[in-house]
């Protein structure tokens, strides 16, 4: 009611039917068109925390051998410590830490390309922040979203996270030199995947004792533009 | 906790569209396949509110449920997560045809009163 004469006409409704996520969405629009105007190409790497993102990618640049090119944004809430693990294998990376913080979005994807400054026809790595639920809902501009989960983990994961794994183009499924070690039905995984997401690929693999490996660099190879 | 994000983009959006005008009612719609929970947003509104032109606004927010396509059969199903598996034949490859939203649908606003304050009574 109108504090002034008590009159009931004091509130007007507004429609805006805006998405929520529209300023996040437009930046990573911008993002894609950056990175499509240098031929880079972007990759959004996400998983829960300890699944193997980092090891994947020091042995992806070690194993690419420089062709293509690769840079890395690396996520995490906290330290520098994954940033420095892929500047020692000798290629640029820039870390973002989101602080509280559970997820990467486009625009601190935007300042950290621009700090990378990709050269064309390469390869950037985007390490998100380890989290099975959150990344899934933020667009950062990439052209593939690869999901990685590890044999440690129960093959329950895709069912558990379905919104993680139905974003996927991609699944790794990391650690399997651990298989023997292990109760991990690798059966069933592809079964809860492919109820959530059947249209994702899969590709089984070690990123320490490399099993398996080439199949993913050479789909990264064939990825770039 | 994304939710905690995307409240903020809920305040920060109705303040780039509305200024400084003061806001009374936020409607949203948060749909079952969003992977946004819509009690989480409840939850921390008054807070990420607070000190802004949305603050003590009433919070309405419409939860449609999921509406999946089965890309195999063709049958139409609702789901409300997205574990989806078409109950005519069993295939996982649906279309999500509702149920993603997460949008705010309206705002309402005070609108300061036309008539003059009342004058100081005189005796």
């Amino acid at each position: 009611m109108c504090g002034t004469c008590g009159c009931s006409a004091n509130s007007v409704t507004i429609p805006l039917e805006q998405r929520v996520l529209a300023r996040n969405d437009d930046l990573a629009h911008r993002n894609r068109e950056w990175l499509a105007q240098r031929d880079v190409l972007a990759v959004n790497l996400m998983s829960s925390p300890g699944s193997g993102k980092t090891t994947l990618l020091e042995r992806t640049i070690r194993d690419l051998g420089g062709d293509p090119v690769v840079s890395v944004v690396e996520g995490d809430q906290e330290t520098a410590y994954d940033a420095q693990r892929i500047r020692a294998t000798g290629c640029r990376a820039v870390q973002v830490n989101t602080g509280a913080g559970c997820h990467l979005d486009a625009r601190v994807v935007a300042a950290a390309l621009d700090d990378l400054a990709p050269p064309a026809h390469s390869v950037v790595f985007v390490e998100n922040v380890g989290n099975l639920v959150c990344p899934a809902l933020f667009d950062l501009g990439e052209r593939h979203r690869v999901v990685v989960a590890s044999v440690t983990e129960g093959e329950d994961k895709p069912l558990k996270y379905p919104h993680m794994f139905a974003a996927a183009d991609v699944v790794v499924l990391n650690k399997t030199d651990l298989l023997p070690h292990l109760d991990f039905d690798v059966d069933a995984f592809i079964r809860h995947l492919d109820r959530i997401n059947p249209r994702a690929g899969l590709i089984p693999l070690s990123a320490t004792g490399g099993t398996g490996f080439e199949v993913w660099t050479d789909l990264v190879r064939g990825w770039v533009p | 906790m994304h939710e905690v994000s995307i409240t903020q983009e809920v305040v920060a959006a109705i303040a780039e569209r509305l200024g400084d005008k003061r806001i009374t009612v936020v409607r949203l719609e948060i749909g079952k396949l969003s992977g946004v929970v819509a009690d989480a947003v409840r939850f921390c509104f008054d807070l990420v509110a607070e000190g802004t032109t949305v603050a003590g606004a009433r919070l309405e927010i419409a939860e449609p449920p999921g509406r999946v396509l089965c890309r195999d059969c063709a049958t139409e199903y609702e789901v409300d997560s997205l574990i989806i598996l078409c109950p005519a034949c069993g295939s996982a490859y649906a279309e999500v045809l509702s149920g993603n939203e997460l949008r705010i649908t309206s705002v309402e606003v005070s609108v300061p009163c036309a008539a003059p304050a009342a004058a100081p009574r005189t005796r």
